[in-house]
């Protein structure tokens, strides 16, 4: 720009605004004059990280470019104290404030030109895809044992026998379809916000998961297990729901990944798509929730097995619970927000 | 996590750390210097909700004192209501005392007790669910559902165990656990009830803070010898059992969910009961330095 202010400047005449938008003149001998490099010459920071609790300094970094991110901080942090890595470091400017994020730009935070940091551990952090594929991959193989009648399960004249009801195997199709979808969509589909999640974690999910796929897989592969009163009527009708659900499901999973670009961690509210699935978000702000109930409800229908719709009911609690917390901060975070819009269930809840 | 931890932690991520037991029994019991401060020092009547529930000296969870003064209490109405449930449920638990202590006079011996008390207890027992409903609209600034926690596991060993298998109540075990049960609710409830009218006489607080020491292990011991007790006849009768096959396919066996119940003590009676002791050091201790002091 500067190149064309003084070509502009040095009188010559450009014909009327035609080529004012012409590309820019070769580089035109144009030096930024010494005096103005000296006026934007680079204040260092420093940047010192005291411990939140103790208040014990751990480490002093000096020269630290103005526009180094905190992201690139923790990494110097590290750097001196390896047990650390970034993913555990919880950064702050006040002890007991929130923490900054990693994106954020050293240069636009309110701190003079020496920068203290509060430092907290977060504890052993594990990839959210790591805890994902682990929590999904038991159930699959966990339910397979239970069809298969492993031994030690049931009485040893079961040992490798299959169920004489053809229920049985389409549940185990659909359980498997259905945790297969997660693992691909865990490995394709989501972009996390997130990277890592406290390690605890993992064995608080994973006990979750598996335990209650062993508890339903039991019931259902059981030798003395009693097929829906209804019969192939409630068996098609529940199928129907549990695939229209599972669709719905993906294809929410879908329109969200499409909201953000690969690598970003962008928020923006979702719309419907020309997806009919997509439609509910007419309604509700987290219709995946909303498809997965619809999956269990549909396999409870299918199974007619009062510990699957235990699962059912646990497992809607606490997804009402995560959508009302997405639809807050949804509500908190855009001033448009579609307000006919409601968390899981239209209208309901 | 080793209590060290857990105070570090206490200190660092407060969040997590209310997800510990210490965590929440710490949230609920206030500071000593908080207690002490609000019942020996405070002039103003002391508007702050009670804890209700079992007190040190039973099973499962422990609930907190007075609340921080940082808190709004609860109105007056509230604090007469309580202030009569408490009084209530003193009066309640005395007359169980009483029955025992007759009913013994009068046998000349420690079996069979039970039966001449078995319907205050029920009635007492079963009562303190109302505390589960004062955390719940918020008059006493519990946690729901510690509180509810608590108060159902001994309304289960009332109802689901010595209720339910009959052959257990001439057991003398129930004694056992029965006596541990009064003693502490008498001391509990008076305990809240003098709180409320802020005239705490500190040999209350003293037994409140000393009695579990004794009576919690005490209680503990009979429950369990009353569960165990009664599992050959749960195994025998089948009692709550669902077996398969059924058409809601579910199976349901209360012989391995006493043995589950049991094995539960182990890791929940040593959290409970240490962290007791760590609250008497805080509430007991101050008062002993001020007295160092003069």
């Amino acid at each position: 720009m500067d190149a064309l202010a003084l070509e502009a400047a040095g009188g010559k005449k450009v014909a009327n605004g035609a080529a004012v938008a012409a590309p820019l003149p070769p580089p035109a001998p144009v030096k930024r004059k010494p005096a103005k490099k000296a006026k934007k010459a680079v204040v260092f920071f420093e940047v010192e990280i005291l411990d939140a609790k103790t208040k014990d300094k751990l480490c002093f970094l000096d020269k630290v470019e103005p526009n180094a991110t905190i992201g690139e901080i923790k990494s110097m942090f590290h750097k001196s104290h390896p047990q650390w890595y970034p993913a555990r470091q919880s950064i702050r400017l006040d002890p007991k404030g929130k923490s900054l994020k990693d994106e954020d730009v050293l240069q636009h935070l309110p701190v003079g030109t020496t920068a203290t940091f509060y430092f907290r551990d977060l504890g052993a952090q594990i990839s959210w895809v790591t805890v994902f594929l682990t929590e999904y991959t038991g159930p699959l193989v966990i339910y397979l044992m239970f069809y298969f009648r492993v031994p030690f399960i049931y009485a040893p004249k079961y040992d490798f026998t299959t169920s004489k009801h053809w229920v049985v195997h389409l549940a185990c199709m659909c359980h498997s379809f259905h945790y297969v979808k997660r693992l691909l969509e865990t490995l394709f589909v989501h972009r996390f916000s997130h990277g890592t999640m406290p390690l605890r974690n993992i064995f608080k999910n994973c006990t979750y998961y598996w335990g209650f796929a062993a508890w339903m897989a039991y019931y259902i592969n059981h030798p003395l297990y009693t097929p829906p009163i209804y019969g192939e009527q409630q068996i098609r009708l529940a199928l129907i729901i549990f695939l229209f659900c599972q669709i719905g499901n993906f294809s929410i999973h879908i329109a969200l990944r499409n909201l953000r670009p690969p690598g970003s961690k962008t928020r923006k509210i979702p719309y419907p798509t020309k997806n009919p699935f997509t439609w509910i978000f007419l309604l509700v702000s987290c219709p995946n929730y909303t498809y997965e109930l619809g999956s269990w409800l549909g396999f409870t229908v299918m199974t007619q097995c009062l510990p699957v719709a235990f699962f059912t009911l646990v497992g809607f609690i606490q997804m009402t619970v995560w959508a009302k917390g997405k639809h807050r901060s949804y509500l908190k975070e855009f001033r448009d927000y579609p307000p006919l819009r409601s968390p899981i269930l239209p209208f309901i809840l | 996590m080793c209590l060290k931890a857990k105070a570090e932690l206490r200190k660092s991520d407060p969040s997590r750390f209310r997800a510990t037991l210490p965590g929440v029994l710490s949230r609920l019991f206030p500071d000593s210097v908080n207690l002490t401060a609000a019942v020996v020092h405070d002039q103003r009547p002391l508007r702050v909700a009670v804890m209700s529930a079992a007190a040190p000296g039973t099973s499962k969870a422990a609930h907190s004192d007075v609340a921080p003064k940082k808190k709004k209490g609860p109105g007056a109405l509230a604090t007469a209501y309580l202030v009569i449930y408490n009084v209530v449920m003193t009066a309640g638990w005395l007359v169980i005392a009483v029955g025992l202590v007759r009913a013994y006079l009068a046998r000349g011996s420690y079996h069979g007790l039970y039966y001449s008390i078995e319907k205050p207890l029920k009635f007492f027992q079963t009562g303190a669910i109302l505390e589960i409903l004062h955390c719940a609209v918020g008059i006493v600034p519990s946690s729901v559902v510690l509180t509810g926690f608590q108060v159902m596991s001994r309304v289960f060993l009332t109802w689901a165990v010595t209720h339910s298998v009959r052959e257990v109540q001439s057991e003398d075990s129930v004694l056992l656990f029965v006596t541990a049960w009064t003693v502490t609710e008498i001391i509990r409830y008076s305990f809240y009830t003098f709180s409320l009218l802020n005239h705490l006489p500190y040999l209350i607080k003293w037994a409140r803070y000393t009695f579990f020491i004794v009576l919690y292990p005490m209680g503990v011991t009979g429950e369990l010898l009353t569960i165990y007790a009664a599992l050959p006849y749960v195994q025998k009768t089948g009692l709550y059992s669902v077996t398969l096959p059924n058409k809601y396919n579910f199976s349901f066996d209360y012989y391995t969910f006493l043995i589950l119940i049991m094995i539960s003590y182990i890791p929940l009676f040593p959290q409970l009961y240490f962290h007791m002791i760590r609250q008497r050091k805080k509430v007991l201790g101050h008062v002993e330095d001020y007295s160092k002091v003069e």
